[in-house]
């Protein structure tokens, strides 16, 4: 009987604290409701559409947006809802792949010069310094222009570009975080390296992480649209954001709308999760609270 | 003045790695920018001979000690693909790509801070929330689709400006410095003057509506700061009408952080101008680099690359002694 009324008490949300929550946070959810449309467009495109965004129809190239084509067609007779649609997923999946490849590296670098200090340290946080005195959307460039041309270079390049920024983040909080009582504790207590970075240090530097990566997130889909604009990431046919609106700007005096569609989704997509970054910061970082 | 010492001990090393980075980074990847078109053009033996010319048949070490030693004596090495000197390539492209980061900065710059001023002063009234949305908007909207969305209302369908490129195609003109707002002022020719400006609207625009909003959200926050501290409630408490308070005694110290940000905002500005320039047809360096990646010239790319950083860390260092000497509370705890 006690179990189930707690359940029920925990369930019960109240109007109230409905109101309160999307009064303060309105913006990130809607961001996050977008995100998770985009996501769920993207990945089930070809139920969603009944053309293909690679076959070539030149009978109604160039038309402007109609019920037929809500967005309209490009210069060889290819639905552009159908491209914005498959479009996604190239920038998508590099985004998220190299902010989470960046992350996982960065914990990796910071937690080592952190924990351990002395030379190592000193080697690691030096050689972040080189990397971070580059602009971040040159070194991608430059690390493209190495490797060729290609989408998987393209998720390398932003992954180095944002390892720096992580691995210094990590650093700086576990290195406060070392000198705490509780892990000066446990370790007295006989605990292992691996068993104080683990249960001790790394709970406590999600909410600095959390703050940071969906920052990267939306500077890593601006570079990946960047770059694939630039012509160094994915090849045509293949249907990309970055590549549409690139391919669009050749038609800026007969159809507008090619460039248009791509660059209104590119945009939406880094303003939610600028959105969703903000609102995160918002309710992790205790520095803000009662500000606005 | 310890902290400084260091910072300028450490900034030939700085670019010591960041040279030496960028030249291992270029050879990373097996083959030489001849192979790709060797098959084509060159037999074996002009291959071979190509390489010798260009040193690349040399141990990686002979070639980094060669390329170090030329660097130091300010040679950047010479254009695979032309044959002409790096330096004489960046005088003829840097000026394009620094007039047009600095238009851009000095745009962004008056958005910005008018922006946080006005959202700093309206705090969580329609006017803040608005500002607020806005500079959010620019600094996630891409910069080479609001160039070209610019190109396509302004110059396609409204044709108040040219679509693309640095100053008219029938316009005469002298060149003296290659910095064209200067040359056409030194030499008195206003009608260049007039086109080159106009060429420059667009693409000034469009950077700094990008860049603006970071400016506008660290200016207001910044004045957020300083509206709470003490010598604002004393100039309130003076008697000083609002606006005094606001611009002469609250703008003025919140400036800092502005500036910093403006200036780091610089040396990315330089890097993002590959983008620009290809959207405007605008001749600078980001469209050598571009160029350079897409002819294998490494060169060019390796000299380009370096310059920007370069700059990037001079820039940076800068900013870094200026807020040192500027804010006397940062000379004091260094």
């Amino acid at each position: 009987m006690v179990s189930s009324r707690q359940s029920t008490n925990v369930g019960t949300v109240s109007f109230g604290r409905v109101r309160r929550i999307w009064k303060k946070y309105d913006l990130a959810i809607v961001g996050g409701v977008f995100v998770m449309l985009i996501l769920f467009c993207t990945i089930f495109a070809p139920l969603l559409t009944p053309y293909d965004p690679t076959v070539n129809d030149i009978k109604v190239r160039l038309q402007g947006p109609s019920l037929l084509h809500p967005f309209g067609t490009d210069q060889f007779g290819r639905d552009l809802l159908a491209r914005v649609l498959y479009g996604g997923r190239p920038i998508l999946l590099v985004s998220f792949l190299s902010v989470a490849t960046a992350l996982a590296l960065g914990i990796a670098v910071g937690m080592s010069a952190a924990y351990w200090g002395g030379w190592l340290d000193s080697l690691l946080m030096r050689l972040m310094d080189v990397l971070l005195s580059f602009p971040s959307v040159l070194l991608a460039i430059l690390i493209v222009a190495a490797l060729g041309p290609g989408l998987s270079n393209v998720m390398v390049a932003i992954t180095v570009s944002m390892i720096p920024i992580f691995s210094r983040l990590v650093r700086s909080v576990v290195v406060t975080l070392v000198n705490e009582d509780y892990v000066a504790a446990a370790k007295a207590l006989g605990a292992v390296n691996a068993r104080v970075i683990i249960r001790h240090i790394f709970p406590n530097m999600i909410p600095a992480i959390i703050i940071q990566a969906s920052a990267l997130l939306a500077v890593a889909i601006g570079t990946a649209t960047a770059l694939n604009f630039l012509g160094l990431g994915v090849e045509p046919p293949t249907p990309d954001w970055g590549l549409m609106v690139s391919d669009g700007q050749k038609l800026i005096f007969d159809a507008p709308h090619v460039p248009l569609f791509p660059g209104l989704v590119i945009t939406l997509t880094v303003l939610s999760v600028n959105y969703i970054g903000d609102g995160l910061r918002d309710r992790l970082d205790p520095r803000l609270r009662g500000q606005g | 003045m310890t902290y400084l010492l260091r910072r300028l001990l450490w900034l030939p090393v700085i670019m010591w790695a960041v040279a030496s980075l960028t030249f291992l980074v270029l050879r990373l990847v097996p083959g030489d920018p001849f192979a790709s078109v060797a098959n084509q053009v060159l037999d074996a033996g002009q291959l071979e001979r190509t390489r010798a010319v260009w040193g690349l048949d040399e141990p990686l070490w002979n070639q980094y000690g060669v390329f170090i030693g030329n660097l130091v004596r300010g040679d950047l090495g010479v254009s695979m693909s032309s044959g002409v000197p790096l330096t004489r390539l960046l005088f003829e492209k840097l000026p394009p790509t620094i007039e047009l980061a600095l238009a851009a900065l000095i745009v962004s710059s008056f958005i910005g801070v008018g922006a946080g001023v006005v959202s700093s002063t309206t705090r969580n009234k329609f006017l803040d929330y608005s500002v607020r949305n806005l500079s959010i908007l620019g600094l996630s909207v891409p910069l080479f689709w609001v160039g070209i969305m610019l190109i396509v209302v302004f110059a396609v369908r409204l044709d108040w400006l040219p679509v693309g490129g640095r100053i008219g195609a029938g316009v005469d003109y002298q060149t003296v410095t290659n910095f064209m707002l200067l040359d056409h002022v030194i030499t008195g020719n206003w009608v260049a003057l007039g086109s080159f400006l106009q060429h420059l609207t667009l693409p000034a625009l469009a950077v700094s509506l990008t860049s603006a909003g970071f400016a506008a959200r660290v200016a207001r926050s910044s004045m957020l700061e300083v509206i709470r501290l003490d010598y604002t409630r004393t100039a309130r408490a003076k008697g000083l009408r609002e606006s005094v308070v606001i611009l002469k005694h609250a703008l003025r110290n919140a400036l800092l952080p502005v500036l910093t940000l403006q200036g780091l905002q610089f040396g990315t500005l330089l890097g993002g101008a590959v983008i620009t320039e290809l959207v405007f047809t605008w001749p600078g360096m980001g469209r050598m680099l571009l160029d350079g990646i897409l002819k294998r010239d490494y060169a060019v790319v390796q000299g380009a690359v370096i310059f920007v950083a370069f700059t990037y860390v001079l820039v940076n260092f800068i900013v870094d002694v200026l807020y040192h000497v500027v804010d006397p509370r940062l000379r004091k705890s260094s």
